[in-house]
């Protein structure tokens, strides 16, 4: 029931991509809505470089001693009224959240952004038991009208543009004036929240995420830019948190020091629009809140990271900063990862989550030019991790046979250095020779992948240890 | 510049594969700015120093390449680069390979702490300021990713290239922002990687320098092959053949004589 990964038709997800228009001038915006706001926001706060050591080091030790956490966070949400159901898998967490919906009797949930969702594949395992979600985000509104996943994880929309949802919004929204006025970003807002009032007051039960779960109160956090999440949480009667094992933090002074490091990566706010702290169900002298607080917390693999060279990627806060800056993630953008979670933090979380097997190419498709570790809030070190993947790969002879064996032969002259200066001083020549009147290739034998897009430039004859040699010895 | 009471440093030049096979004249640019600096210049036999295979998943390859370099270097003061990601893979990536082999992995320290990239050298180690040369033209440099990520290298070049005679450097935008290249990924995923190197290309020739020059000759070969097939007139070359002032060979990618 979970999304079917297509990981493994990466290239050709990739070419999609790289012709589809309408994707291409959505990414047009990415530099100024996110790369530049990050690197004002950061420049601004003196001690922001500090400030992620210290969130590195608050997320590393939490997973250190995450049993010891888990288990002081469950008992908090005990004391406060709240149930913590445990999940091994997704199956086991779609199965106790569609449990709660039926006890209630529920037709309708609403839902805030949560990526754990997706992972499990929560909406159609809703659907499946007569249950509508509502996504209250208004990214993941529009992905959930179009029948699409999200292609980032904060931005679920942002392979859209305008024109795109205007039309969506016409083709789907029937009962409002076909000639309305949608032509600006601020009118589409205003038709979808008034759409959106009216679910939330009809649900029976609100669905979030969470940004983080506080071991030492019991208390899931959440941060949002539009209000999604607490109507989501407070108007219904029951209130489930989904979240996974890698959200604990010990204090709330923990999540304070998180907060300040998660919105200037992500959108180069100093703080999200809404951050809301939920500790249980509605106390007695409680104004509003939910009658039921149930969390459903997730494993799916995680804990079998823990201990190995990939725990690091455990520190995750999802704030999206490495693929903002990826060249590759820019290029394709999200989708044609072909799972839940893309860019650099997918491509080291996805082969841990569904199996290198499935995930190969991910890892593999970065040029390794370290942007996404220069800026993870939490440093986490993602070129290093895709390494390791890729040492997995060959481990297991899973990359591809044109690979090895160029490197295979590339290492055979390369550790034979006087059959290696003598091959490649005959082979430097010819090329020279050959490539002399125009200074380039514009194709190659065995380049195909280099030529078909651009030339390769001749090299210049003899090699530079041949000519040094050479020196030396008229030096003599 | 030094101070002539220290004798002069002996220095192992790692020309890199790519200088070595195609643009020697970047390493014979790398001599003449060490032996201008003031250094001993030598070049022992080497191969490659085991990128390809460590950034391949290829780990006992790359062990062993890196087992050569560390011999072959073993007895410099320096060893030097004129590459920042082969200088970043023995600077950061050579004590990580062998962190299990004590033996080995004091040697492969001992290597990481006396090898600098070539540009890096000059100004931090040699304390060089400014280079005797004149290049007529304006000048754009890009930041090779490991260079400027691994090894911190950014001001330092810009800061050479100003003291060339004639030189404008003028910044194009995203100047820091990956060429697409990335070693085997440029063949592997050759469709991104052109994706990637497309708007490199745009915006170096919005910048409208004359010239594009970086530190490393992959991200080199791969602008220049893509302002070629382009029929762009913008000459790309590796940033020591321009402090060097050896700018005689043709550019990358353009027409001319070969060496015998």
């Amino acid at each position: 029931m979970t999304i079917h990964p297509t990981s493994a038709q990466f290239p050709a997800n990739a070419h999609k991509a790289l012709h589809d228009p309408q994707l291409q001038k959505a990414f047009n915006h990415v530099r100024s809505a996110f790369i530049d706001k990050r690197a004002k926001a950061a420049a601004a706060l003196p001690e922001f470089e500090a400030l992620r050591d210290s969130a590195r080091d608050i997320k590393a030790h939490t997973l250190k001693h995450l049993d010891v956490y888990i288990e002081a966070y469950e008992a908090k949400v005990r004391e406060a009224g709240g149930t913590v159901h445990f999940a091994r898998d997704a199956a086991e967490a779609r199965a106790a959240i569609v449990e709660i919906c039926r006890a209630r009797g529920a037709r309708t949930v609403t839902k805030g952004k949560s990526m754990v969702s997706e992972e499990i594949g929560l909406n159609d395992a809703l659907h499946a038991a007569g249950i509508e979600p509502v996504e209250t985000d208004l990214g993941e509104y529009i992905i959930q009208l179009r029948g699409e996943v999200p292609s980032h994880i904060i931005a679920p929309a942002v392979h859209l543009t305008k024109e795109q949802v205007e039309a969506d919004f016409r083709r789907l929204h029937l009962h409002l004036h076909p000639d309305r006025d949608l032509s600006d970003a601020q009118l589409l807002l205003t038709e979808a929240r008034a759409i959106l009032r009216e679910r939330f007051l009809a649900a029976d039960i609100g669905i979030t995420g969470a940004n983080f779960l506080i071991a030492e109160t019991g208390t899931s956090v959440i941060v949002t830019n539009e209000g999604n999440g607490d109507l989501t949480q407070i108007l219904p009667k029951v209130h489930i948190v989904l979240a996974a094992i890698d959200k604990l933090v010990p204090t709330r002074n923990d999540v304070a020091q998180l907060l300040r490091v998660l919105a200037r990566s992500a959108t180069g706010q100093e703080m999200s629009v809404y951050t809301t702290f939920s500790t249980g169900p509605r106390r007695a002298e409680d104004p509003d809140g939910p009658e039921e607080y149930h969390v459903i917390l997730l494993d799916n693999g995680r804990s079998t990271m823990l201990g190995t060279e990939f725990e690091d990627m455990l520190r995750c806060i999802r704030c999206g900063a490495c693929m903002n800056h990826c060249p590759v993630y820019q290029a394709v953008g999200g989708h044609a990862y072909g799972w839940i979670y893309p860019g650099p933090m997918g491509a080291v979380l996805t082969p841990s989550l569904i199996g290198i097997d499935k995930a190969g190419h991910l890892p593999n498709a970065s040029t390794f030019c370290g942007r996404c570790e220069a800026v993870c809030p939490v440093r986490i070190p993602l070129p290093r991790m895709m390494r390791n993947w890729r040492e997995k790969e060959f481990e297991r002879h899973l990359s591809p046979a044109p690979v090895r064996n160029g490197l295979k032969l590339w290492a055979f002259f390369a550790e034979r250095p006087a059959l290696y200066r003598a091959a490649t001083g005959l082979a430097m020549r010819a090329m020279a020779l050959a490539g002399r009147t125009k200074g380039r290739f514009t194709s190659l034998p065995l380049a195909g992948g280099w030529t078909a897009w651009r030339d390769m430039p001749a090299p210049q004859g003899a090699t530079f240890q041949a000519q040094w040699k050479a020196r030396r010895r008229g030096h003599r | 510049m030094r101070d002539n009471a220290k004798p002069a440093p002996r220095v192992g030049l790692l020309v890199t594969c790519l200088v070595d096979l195609m643009r020697p004249s970047v390493g014979f640019a790398a001599v003449k700015l060490l032996e201008d600096a003031g250094c001993i210049v030598d070049v022992p036999g080497q191969t490659c120093c085991g990128q390809p295979a460590f950034n391949s998943g290829d780990r006992a390859t790359a062990r062993r390449l890196a087992q050569n370099i560390i011999d072959a270097f073993a007895g410099f003061d320096y060893v030097v680069v004129p590459s920042g990601s082969c200088g970043g893979t023995v600077v950061k990536h050579y004590p990580e390979l062998f962190a299990d082999e004590p033996g080995l992995s004091q040697k492969a320290r001992a290597l990481a702490d006396k090898t600098h990239e070539l540009v890096s050298f000059l100004t931090d180690v040699m304390g060089v300021s400014d280079v005797k040369a004149r290049f007529d033209g304006t000048v754009t440099y890009h930041d090779s990713c490991s260079g400027l990520r691994e090894l911190g290298i950014r001001e330092q070049p810009r800061r050479l290239l100003q003291s060339v005679l004639g030189l404008d450097l003028v910044e194009m935008t995203d100047a820091d922002v990956c060429c697409g290249f990335g070693g085997t990924f440029a063949v592997k995923y050759g469709e991104i990687s052109n994706a990637i190197v497309e708007r490199k290309a745009d915006r170096i020739v919005e910048s409208g320098a004359r010239t594009i020059v970086a530190g490393d000759l992959g991200c080199l070969l791969n602008m220049a092959g893509k302002l070629s097939r382009r029929g762009s007139p913008t000459e790309v070359r590796h940033v020591a053949e321009i402090l060097a002032g050896m700018t005689d060979a043709p550019a990358i990618g353009a027409p001319g004589e070969t060496t015998r």
